[in-house]
């Protein structure tokens, strides 16, 4: 394999995911924001409800459409990036995905065009449904693809078959009811919901300091902070912790983004702060809390955290018995009939993918030595300063969301908020930090994941395609240009939404307004509403 | 755990729920794609345009949808098919991609802004978006037929053995162009006559019209050139000797070579596959006719046979191979080889015969809430259209 081309197709990956969830959180909270919104429209019929719910809505569909753009080039970078991968893995990889289509998003694609285009074709009652079932399809959509990644981390319920050379389904409930992917769901939708709370919160905060469309906002701002405050909760007290003790890998996760090179004794102690020495395998200056990680990571006062060393040790292992695995594949290949390799693969497939650890160094694994294999075992420490810092910033922000809506929930309930101006002020500011904190949970969930694509299965560098350098580029180039050109329109669009307010559709279009053409002279005052 | 179907047969239905879904997704994305190549030439104002775009504009989200769940059921049915096919074509699907990710964000940003630059630039990037999938999926379905120079080793990881300029311009051959034009022209004809249905009746409506005849002609004519080609043209593929139906999915365990003239032996095999040609050309003459006599939704229905017929009659030439390669005997994807597991596919067809269903119930449903033409003057009254 060469090692640029595989670099480069986790660049892209990794740009493409990046952006791709910058818009699918908002989405997935305004989505259910608006079915707040709308209901309360439905239940009191009172316009201003209908205003705050189409306004919200305008933003939400400048928000989704770039979602969905991005989307597109996820469900297809598998194949195009990453082809052994997808020949590999796709036998349980691609039924999430497949689903995932089927079950939610037709759902949320098909409702979406009628949540727009609905509202003087349906009944109250009828438009409330069809956005509620837009808000179904989006949660249902990440429900799907988080079942496909918490098979990345925690691979359950599939077998190497020698004969297909590929990873093959054994039991698909345990696919579905993955630990991994229930805790990642609840983690993910929580901070999708968080975002679009701070969304709703900062931009209401900006009328409110301007003193506009303030009947608006402060209504806004009421369902944003109740909203907010109950998903900032869920998204710290559900982080996805708990699935840390499961797997090699995951243990190894803990472990890094701890900065925790040897195994402590239980119950153990979470790091506050420490600069992690690679060098030394040392973590200067550390601050200690006592018992908490162990706590939070073993649900148990007796149970050890395993330290990064102590996990090499294990990979060292594995890595040998992976060798043996490779070994009886060969010969399986040569003679599927061989009973001596049948059995011998038997007793060692679990750890085929350790034995693939060394093809990053030499052709075939059996070659390699002692000195090898303790290099490829400590191939599978993650980065952990990035691990360690990344950690912190999310866990952070975390817990700042909780005190901002905190204080948002008790101002707006004193009917306060809207003359605190300093804390207005902090809505604002407070806009960019969820969506900091959720792309630092990726990189920390996928940097973490390295060097495996799929845990003990499948080497990240396995996986890659085929392709030129030359090829890779072109694509970074293009996907950078187009995705650069697409979010300084989309920015400027919110901006210009946000800008002319949630009364602009009142006088109909907005180009109706504007263009000053006597043919369209109608439509200024537009219709009732 | 014995599984009441067996791996054959289940293999053959997911060969065939392939072809729903590619015809599913030519015929309901294939309309708005269609609508979107003929925009700067069908409506000239802006006024027209729009009246256009909102034909579209509620249901190609839906519509799009069969081209991601067609990627995804790939994936889960058939990985190799999925890794072969969307890395060897690599600079070809990012072509794909780029211009359907202008398509979303053309429909919803034309209307935020007034100025005539900047609704012209989106127009020309929804055409971009219509366009250029029909022409290079039209080219892909040309490769498929024509093969593809890839070869799998015994991990069975791929190679691509085409790497001129970064293996795009190998794609295009007079064969595969001529794959493109007809994808081109009968994804015109679905628009064409989706925008006669849809819109109100004048002058808009007339052109289209026209647009529709000319691209319904072109149809025929390049259909026709295309089986020309097929028999004569040197190209086809066929199986060698034993393949186990019921074997593990290793596509080295069958051999296929270049045959000329191989394609068209399915239909002295099994004569009821020739209905496929003949519904293509059939439903393209009901269009046509539909057309001519105005009678809308006929010449959508033919349309839409004809779409059917065409990708259909590819699949069933075929039968069973699905992708072969031209530098390796031993590598050719095949229905017997190419597949997911025994276990995947039975756990798939059941999730498909509970939610297909489903989806295309509620589908019926938004089609019947926004059923009726578009008319020019709720432009200026209704707010929340484009």
């Amino acid at each position: 394999m060469d090692m640029m081309t595989v670099d480069l197709s986790r660049l892209q990956f990794a740009l493409t995911a990046l952006y791709h969830f910058l818009f699918v959180p908002l989405t997935l909270g305004l989505s259910f924001m608006l079915v707040i919104m709308e209901s309360v429209y439905v239940l009191t019929r009172r316009e201003i409800w209908r205003t705050i719910t189409r306004f919200w809505g305008t933003l939400f569909g400048i928000n989704f459409v770039l979602g969905v753009a991005t989307g597109l080039t996820m469900e297809f970078q598998f194949g195009t990036n990453w082809s052994y991968y997808s020949h590999f893995v796709g036998d349980i990889f691609g039924a999430p995905l497949a689903i995932e289509g089927l079950m939610a998003f037709f759902l949320e694609a098909t409702f979406v065009g009628l949540m727009f285009f609905g509202w003087d074709r349906l009944s109250r009652v009828g438009h409330l449904m069809v956005t509620f079932l837009v808000a179904l399809g989006t949660n249902l959509s990440a429900l799907w693809i988080l079942i496909a990644n918490g098979w990345m981390q925690n691979p359950v319920g599939a077998d190497f078959n020698p004969a297909t050379m590929r990873m093959e389904v054994s039991d698909f409930m345990a696919v579905l009811f993955n630990p991994v992917a229930q805790a990642k769901f609840v983690h993910t939708v929580s901070a999708g919901y968080v975002i679009a709370a701070v969304f709703v919160l900062g931009v209401s905060a900006i009328y409110l300091l301007k003193g506009k469309w303030v009947s608006v906002a402060k209504r806004s701002m009421a369902v944003a902070a109740a909203f907010g405050l109950a998903s900032s909760l869920s998204v710290v007290v559900l982080g996805d912790e708990s699935g840390y003790a499961l797997t090699d890998n995951q243990k190894m996760k803990l472990a890094a983004l701890e900065a925790m090179w040897h195994t402590e004794p239980a119950p153990a102690g979470l790091t506050l702060f420490g600069i992690p020495n690679l060098k030394t395998q040392h973590t200067d200056m550390e601050v200690k809390v006592p018992y908490v990680l162990g706590l939070i990571s073993t649900r148990s006062l007796d149970r050890p955290v395993i330290g990064i060393l102590d996990l090499v040790e294990t990979a060292e292992h594995r890595i040998q018995s992976g060798v043996a695995a490779y070994d009886a594949v060969e010969k399986l290949k040569v003679n599927p009939e061989d009973l001596a390799a049948r059995a011998q693969f038997e007793a060692h497939k679990r750890d085929i993918g350790y034995g693939y650890l060394l093809k990053k160094y030499v052709a075939d694994p059996r070659t390699a030595d002692a000195a090898l294999i303790q290099k490829a075992a400590l191939d599978t420490i993650p980065n952990v300063p990035v691990m360690f810092w990344t950690f912190r910033l999310m866990a952070a922000i975390g817990f700042a969301m909780i005190a901002l809506f905190a204080v948002a929930f008790v101002l707006v309930s004193l009917r306060k908020a809207e003359h605190s101006r300093w804390f207005l002020r902090l809505c604002v500011l407070a806009i960019p930090l969820p969506w900091l904190a959720a792309e630092a949970g990726w990189v920390l969930a996928e940097l973490g994941r390295q060097p495996w694509a799929v845990e003990g299965v499948l080497p990240t560098f396995m996986g890659a395609s085929s392709l030129t350098v030359g090829q890779i580029w072109v694509t970074i180039v293009g996907f950078t240009l187009l995705y650069g050109t697409l979010a300084v329109i989309e920015v400027g669009l919110l901006v210009k939404t946000i800008k002319t307010g949630p009364y602009a559709s009142k006088f109909g279009r907005m180009h109706d307004a504007e263009e000053a053409s006597p043919l369209q002279g109608g439509a200024v005052t537009g219709p009732a509403e | 755990m014995e599984l009441p179907i067996d791996y054959m047969t289940l293999r053959v239905i997911w060969w065939l729920l392939m072809g729903v879904l590619l015809i599913g997704f030519a015929i309901m994305d294939g309309y708005a794609l269609g609508t979107l190549a003929t925009l700067p030439f069908v409506a000239k104002t802006d006024e027209e345009r729009r009246a256009v775009i909102n034909t579209v504009s509620a249901t190609w989200e839906g519509n799009q949808v069969w081209l991601i769940l067609g990627g995804g059921a790939i994936f889960a049915a058939w990985p190799f098919v999925y890794a072969v096919s969307f890395s060897g074509f690599y600079l070809a699907m990012f072509l794909v991609l780029s211009a359907l990710i202008l398509r979303p964000v053309g429909f919803k940003y034309r209307s935020k802004r007034p100025g005539k630059a900047w609704r012209n630039n989106w127009d020309w990037a929804l055409f971009v978006g219509g366009f250029v999938p029909a022409l290079v999926f039209g080219v892909a379905v040309g490769n498929v037929l024509q093969g593809a120079p890839f070869s799998l080793d015994s991990d069975l990881r791929i190679t691509y053995h085409d790497q001129f300029l970064g293996g795009l311009l190998g794609l295009f051959s007079p064969f595969t162009v001529l794959c493109g034009l007809t994808s081109v022209a009968m994804l015109l004809l679905q628009g064409a006559t989706w925008v006669s249905l849809k819109i109100e009746k004048g002058a808009l409506r007339d052109r289209a019209i026209t647009y529709g005849v000319y691209a319904a002609l072109a149809v025929i004519v390049l259909y026709a050139l295309g089986g020309v080609y097929l028999a004569y043209g040197g190209l086809g593929f066929k199986v060698v000797g034993d393949v186990a139906v019921n074997g593990p999915s290793n596509p080295r365990n069958a051999e296929v070579v270049k045959e000329a003239g191989a394609w068209l032996l399915n239909y002295g095999k099994y004569p009821w596959m020739i209905a496929a040609p003949v519904l293509g050309f059939v439903g393209t003459l009901l269009a046509l006719l539909g057309l001519k006599t105005k009678a809308d939704p006929w010449a959508f229905i033919g349309s839409s046979i004809g779409v059917l017929g065409i990708i259909g009659s590819v699949g069933v030439s075929m039968f069973p191979i699905i992708l072969p390669s031209t530098v390796d005997a031993r590598s050719s994807l095949l229905v017997w080889t190419a597949s997911s597991s025994h276990t995947t596919l039975f756990i798939m067809l059941g999730v498909t015969l509970v939610f297909l269903p489903i989806v295309l119930l509620y589908t019926a449903w938004v089609y019947k809430v926004l059923f009726g033409r578009i008319e020019v003057k709720a432009l200026k009254t209704n707010p929340d259209l484009y």
